[in-house]
């Protein structure tokens, strides 16, 4: 399982790269890896829309399971990725690289400060079913 | 009865599982409760449980009996024997619904074949597996629309002339929906309005406009200027179509519908008291994936043999439970057979052919009853096989008169439409002779003087 | 060999069905009304047969075997019932004729509404509903509509266990609830103190299926319908599994408060390759003015030479429509056929041997395979597809396994709180030595899982195509094959 050690991870399993004030968002390997081949991702916003942490982001369908991303930080959503529209699969095979999902202006890096660290998010992940 | 078990089996299985009785594999049942005694008549026999049921059904009139000429939604056609031997067979109608798809072909193709008449009939991109009746399909149309502008459109317009159970319906549906409102069919909204005049009730709130093709008074519009409106406001158009008069008519693929409904009873389906119909449902690729239901789609095994399988299942209740947006568990499977095998076994000379008899009869009958003093007929606007007769009396007490001569009268509009009191809408199919239009006019002639 | 489809089947010019000219004069045609092009295929009558028939050859069916599919009840679909629905007198019958023209179809109903009531321990029955799911929509909208009725807005929240069927969040969901789940505990059982610490003054209702979806008899059920009245709450049940119950214990005496029946699952309606179903509603004397209309009544007393006038009537405060007309009365009319063929004892027997069965079915097998929940089932149980000696090998295994053994698969995933669970109910009209050679079946798959799983893994071998693709269905998306006109 990949864990980029420059990231940070939630426990609904999002990752957030930070990029001076703006937060790159995408799913990890571990969900990518849960839903099997992604079919279908839909992002429900138009950018410039308010990104809220905890609420629902994207959701991404496979074809046994259907799972929401959340937001993990809040702010402006200021790029929807558009290749995921027509190379749903992305999520598969690049889910930190090409497959990012949204990226969010924050206002507060505070935001980020409850985000696990690679390392901890590895234990998390260890510790699950 | 169809429990198989001998004695001696029953003792050898209570044996293995070291009981003496059924009675002790119940002891979870709270004792107060347990074995209550039910009361209702003795058991019969398959001869006498038939010879009851058909007694039942004798005291009936039906359509076998009575020259129609109700319609309302639901049509006397002739059935094809060939539909009923196709889904008479066990193989199909004993069947489960398609989830091991190894085993399933047979419902899966057929399905398939189903989802690609409706399509090509309607002019759409794509069709689900269908839905219980048009009425429901309507409600299904609102709640595709509400997820697509993903709840910031609360607005549905629905013309008057939409059918009275479709709106209703809609309404049960869509109530638990935050903020939906159901305008254009509100008390003193004129029923007989022309679709064009819904568009000032159109606005950016507005998910979707839904009107009925032919309209629920047999009236048809060309609706593509209502098209027009509707998308510069973005919203959708949604079409509620009688689908054997696509037979004849424009499909609304061609003039810009976004979403097509209707209730496909007229395909094969027998009216069997008001059910189980089927609810049609179609609409452009882009909006697949909101679509609720069943979806059949081709794909390949291993060895590269082609075969169908239910796909996009992840839309469903059975994943996303609360989160799909529909309940929705079956689709009217036999019902999706019989029509498409009405179909095919029509085709595109069979489904003209028969078209034509009901729009050519129609207007014969509309052309008599003009004549009958005392009774007009609405015909200012196009009409495919039903129509408005303005009555002298009231509608009820002349379809008692016309019951006295074996026929079955038409609508009373003024049940749903208080603008609309003795006014009966005929529905004309190709069941009806000329010589049955004959005495229909001929008894109203005399209903009227009587 | 594919069967070709329709389309590919077509043949320009050639005449299925023929239809007499027309009798009357011409009338003109509205312009710019009329199609020009009518894609659909041309057949004969025979293509039309061949083709069919060769297409149901490739279908499993109960007229074929069995199948063990818990919580579908596919029991066997008798006859008689397909020859009472068939009949012309209900066939023939249009749902808008006058009232006195179709006693006969209002009498049934009405018969059908006190038989239901009868056999669950409701007061009042609404046969409207097309199918369980909506069975279950009408339910909640029930449950919205009572709190609303009593002026409490406060009830925003339904609590379903975590066994329940997929269709009880949706079902809640559609009607704007919150849905709070509800864990099962050790025993397969509503974990008491979960429910009532969930239990309070936003809670509109409880979702109960019972015996629930691992075949298991609520133990505590009293209590369970205790804590959830107490709070203010109604007990909606869910009613798929009701084929254990029959004679057995009604539902309405323990105090649940609405209910839905499966005519396609207890009372032998066919299953039609995915409907029609009809998912009747029962409810208690408080909530008979809830349902939706329209509810079959006596509009006119009888005397003693003459019958009653049966009608339709609206329900006071009725939470609407449904659906268009009368609901799935072809349906109605196979239950009622069927119903009168047992009578109460009768109806009694289905569900004894229904249990039985699963019990039986259960003890032939349970040392191959891991019982999700040691308990005494009703009419299914629960199983995990998987051994910890036979690694990489999953339900999904089995099931498409049990294919080349000749048998439909058990219910798999399903329920989502046991690992690969097949979930097998052989209902009563299965005979012993079906029972006996589906056992024989499971474990010899089971020992292949072990010594050759590539058997399992590749199965299934026997049938008319293997594991289809189904990502490349998903990603590809192929939903039809119409083929356009040649003039277009």
């Amino acid at each position: 399982m990949q864990t980029p050690s420059d990231l940070k991870y939630s426990k609904t399993d999002e990752w957030v790269k930070l990029d001076g004030s703006i937060a790159v968002i995408g799913i990890t390997d571990y969900a990518q890896e849960q839903l099997s081949d992604v079919v279908f991702v839909e992002v429900p916003f138009a950018v410039g829309d308010a990104a809220t942490k905890g609420k629902q982001c994207a959701t991404v369908e496979s074809v046994k399971a259907a799972a929401e991303v959340n937001f993990p930080v809040s702010g402006e959503i200021s790029e929807i990725n558009e290749a995921l529209s027509s190379t749903p699969e992305l999520l598969n095979t690049d889910p930190f690289g090409k497959a990012w999902i949204v990226k969010v202006k924050i206002k507060d890096a505070a935001e980020l400060g409850d985000l696990m660290d690679a390392a901890a998010y590895i234990k998390y992940c260890e510790g699950r079913h | 009865m169809f429990i198989p078990h001998t004695e001696s089996e029953t003792g050898e299985m209570l044996k293995a599982l070291g009981l003496k009785s059924i009675d002790e594999l119940f002891e979870d049942i709270p004792d107060k409760y347990r074995f209550p005694k039910l009361d209702l008549p003795p058991a019969l026999s398959e001869m006498e449980a038939f010879s009851m049921v058909q007694a039942i059904s004798q005291s009936n009139e039906s359509t076998q009996d009575l020259i129609c000429f109700l319609g309302a939604g639901a049509y006397n056609h002739y059935i094809p024997a060939v539909v009923d031997a196709v889904i008479s067979r066990g193989e199909f109608f004993t069947a489960y619904t398609p989830y091991q798809p190894e085993i399933s072909q047979g419902t899966l193709q057929a399905v398939f074949e189903y989802q690609s008449l409706i399509a090509a009939l309607t002019g759409m991109d794509v069709s689900n597996a269908s839905h219980y009746d048009g009425a429901t399909a309507c409600a299904e149309a609102g709640v595709l629309a509400f997820h697509h502008f993903f709840g910031k459109r609360p607005r549905i317009v629905i013309s008057p002339s939409l059918h009275p159970h479709y709106r209703e319906t809609m309404r049960t549906y869509l109530q638990g929906y935050a903020d939906v409102d159901i305008v254009g069919d509100e008390s003193g909204v004129n029923p007989l309005l022309h679709p064009d005049q819904l568009v000032s009730k159109v606005d950016e709130s507005t998910s979707l406009v839904l009107v009925q093709y032919p309209d629920f008074f047999g009236r048809i519009f060309d609706l593509s200027s209502l098209a027009e409106s509707v998308h510069e406001k973005g919203a959708l158009l949604g079409v509620a179509v009688n689908p054997l008069s696509l037979g004849l008519l424009k499909p609304p693929g061609e003039f810009g519908a976004d979403i097509v409904v209707g209730e496909g009873q007229s395909l094969g389906i027998p009216l069997s008291f008001g059910g189980p119909y089927l609810g049609i449902f179609a609409t452009r690729k882009e909006l697949v994936r909101k679509l609720a239901g069943r979806l059949v789609g081709e794909s390949v095994d291993q060895q590269g043999r082609k075969g169908y399988v239910l796909t996009l299942t992840a839309r469903e209740q059975h994943i996303r439970r609360e989160k799909s947006t529909s309940n929705i568990c079956t689709n009217q499977g036999l019902m999706a057979l019989a029509s498409a095998v009405y179909l095919s076994s029509l085709g595109k000379n069979g489904m003209r052919a028969v078209a034509n008899l009901c729009y050519q009869k129609a207007h014969y009958a509309a052309s008599q009853i003009a004549r009958v003093p005392g009774f007009a007929v609405l015909d200012d606007v196009p009409f495919f096989h039903e129509f408005i007769v303005h009555c002298p009396d009231s509608v009820e007490e002349i379809n008692l008169h016309l019951l006295d001569h074996g026929i079955l009268g038409g609508y009373d509009l003024g049940c749903d439409y208080p603008t609309l009191k003795n006014h009966m809408l005929i529905a004309v199919t190709e069941m009806v002779d000329k010589e049955d239009i004959d005495l229909l006019t001929e008894i109203l002639g005399e209903a009227h003087h009587g | 060999m594919a069967e070709p489809t329709v389309f590919e089947l077509s043949s320009p010019g050639r005449i299925g069905v023929r239809y007499p000219v027309p009798d009357v004069p011409e009338s003109t045609m509205p312009d710019g009304l009329i199609r020009n092009s009518l894609p659909l295929p041309e057949l004969s009558e025979q293509d039309i047969i061949r083709h069919y028939t060769r297409l149901s050859k490739l279908n499993y069916s109960v007229d074929g075997g069995l199948y063990p599919l818990g919580s579908c009840t596919m029991k066997y679909n008798p006859r008689v019932n397909e020859k009472a629905a068939r009949l012309p007198g209900f066939a023939g019958v249009h749902p808008f004729q006058p009232v006195e023209t179709v006693q006969g179809c209002l009498a049934l109903m009405y018969n059908l509404q006190l038989t239901l009531a009868e056999i669950s321990g409701f007061k009042g029955i609404t046969l409207q509903p097309a199918a369980g799911a909506q069975g279950e929509f009408v339910g909640v909208a029930i449950i919205r509509a009572y709190h609303l009725s009593r002026k409490d807005e406060k009830r925003t929240k339904i609590l379903i266990p975590d066994s329940a069927h997929g269709t009880n969040p949706a079902s809640s969901a559609m009607k704007g609830f919150e849905i709070v789940p509800i864990p099962t505990d050790k025993d397969g059982n509503i974990d008491l103190a979960a429910l009532t610490s969930a239990c309070d003054e936003t809670s509109a209702g409880l979702m109960l299926t019972n015996p629930n979806t691992l075949g298991l008899f609520e133990t505590h059920v009293l209590e369970v319908i205790r804590i959830v009245h107490q709070a203010g709450a109604l007990v909606y049940g869910d009613g798929a599994n009701l084929n254990a119950l029959l004679g057995i214990v009604r539902p309405g005496d323990l105090g649940i408060d609405i209910m839905h029946f499966n005519l396609h699952k207890t009372f032998s309606t066919p299953h039609g390759g995915g409907g029609p179903g009809s998912g009747p509603v029962g409810v208690t004397e408080n909530l008979v003015d809830f349902l939706p209309t329209p509810v079959i009544d006596i509009i006119e007393d009888g005397s003693e030479d003459m019958a009653p006038l049966y009608g339709f009537r609206t329900p006071s405060h009725s939470i609407g429509r449904v659906k268009s007309f009368n609901g799935h009365f072809g349906m109605l009319v196979r239950a009622f056929t069927y119903i009168s063929m047992y009578g109460g004892e009768g109806l009694r027997n289905i569900s004894e041997y229904a249990v039985l069965n699963a019990n039986y079915l259960l003890s032939r097998i349970r040392n191959e395979y891991k019982l999700a929940y040691d308990r005494v089932c009703m009419h299914e149980f629960v199983l995990e597809g998987r051994w910890d000696d036979a690694p990489g090998v999953i339900a999904l295994d089995i099931a498409k396994r049990l294919m080349d053994y000749g048998f439909h698969p058990p219910t798999n995933y399903f329920p989502l709180i046991v690992h690969d669970a097949l979930m097998i109910e052989p209902t009563e009209t299965e005979n012993k030595q079906t029972l006996d050679a589906f056992a024989d079946a499971l474990i010899a798959i089971a020992l292949e899982a072990k010594n050759e799983p590539d058997l399992l893994k590749s199965a299934p071998h026997v049938t008319p195509v293997g594991r289809l693709d189904e990502v490349k269905a998903a990603r590809d998306l192929v939903l039809c094959c119409w083929i356009p006109d040649r003039e277009d």
